[in-house]
């Protein structure tokens, strides 16, 4: 319950902050959160998986491109929002739907202990899911060498110059 | 309160709705990152919640791995692209970039 709040919560900040620093620190908390759900849903290794690549990697990473490239004293401005009330409309439209599905199906639920999972994941990561596992490192590989590429100075233009 | 599928999967949805308004909405294209951030974990969450209710096993985690693995090399090279957008442009804003060349 707490958990769902602090997801939820900093998603709505995420999502209606006008500046773009407080929406990715918001972003930490809606991360944390999910990686609480992950641990209830007996899913431990996944939590520290999540915490690792997503808050210690993708967020550092996010902030970094957020700090080079808005320029700090109109930071306020850089995020004005477009057709909200458009933007609006469709995201009530699907969560209707959404939600009615979600209610009218009848899931054959039931309920598990939670139990440690890392192990099992292991197994099915080294027997049953083998090749597209190797396949995950080579995309990794290649947008790793991409990024570094993509990034890289080629030219220097004028005003990078002083 | 006995937590059951449906409430991960109405946070899961909100989680969604919220991304999609946040891509929707922003001209940023750092902040329209952070709103497929969301849709991706909001994903990510009805994977593990599926597996840990109806389906069993561990598959539900074997994908929700694979959404991360892709999530990191798609934010690294989203993120490299918009660096160099920004020495060519000065600007990130999706609505000004109409240029394909200079």
């Amino acid at each position: 319950m707490v958990l769902a709040a602090l997801t939820l919560g900093s998603g709505g900040i995420v999502a209606f902050s006008q500046n773009i620093i407080y929406s990715t620190v918001a972003l930490l908390g809606c991360f944390l959160g999910i990686a609480g759900l992950y641990v209830q849903l007996s899913a431990d290794f996944l939590a520290a998986v999540q915490i690792l690549v997503y808050v210690g990697g993708t967020l550092t990473l996010i902030l970094f491109a957020v700090m080079l490239t808005s320029r700090i004293e109109d930071i306020r401005t850089s995020n004005t929002a477009m057709g909200r009330a458009t933007a609006f409309g469709i995201v009530s439209v699907v969560l209707l739907l959404l939600g009615k599905v979600a209610a009218m199906t009848n899931w054959p639920a039931q309920d598990r202990p939670q139990m440690p999972a890392t192990a099992k994941l292991g197994h099915a990561f080294l027997s049953e899911y083998l090749l597209p596992f190797e396949i995950g490192s080579i995309v990794l590989l290649g947008a790793m060498i991409g990024a570094v590429v993509l990034a890289r100075r080629a030219v220097k233009r004028d005003w990078e110059k002083h | 309160m006995h937590v059951s599928l449906v409430h991960y999967l109405t946070v899961a949805a909100v989680l969604f709705g919220l991304g999609l308004f946040t891509v929707m909405t922003r001209r940023n294209a750092v902040g329209i990152l952070l709103g497929v951030e969301l849709i991706l974990n909001a994903a990510a969450l009805n994977f593990v919640a599926f597996e840990h209710f109806v389906a069993g096993g561990v598959s539900g985690q074997v994908f929700t791995v694979f959404i991360i693995i892709l999530a990191a090399s798609e934010a690294a090279i989203a993120l490299a692209i918009v660096l160099q957008v920004y020495r060519g442009f000065r600007s990130i804003f999706s609505d000004q970039l109409t240029d394909l060349k200079n």
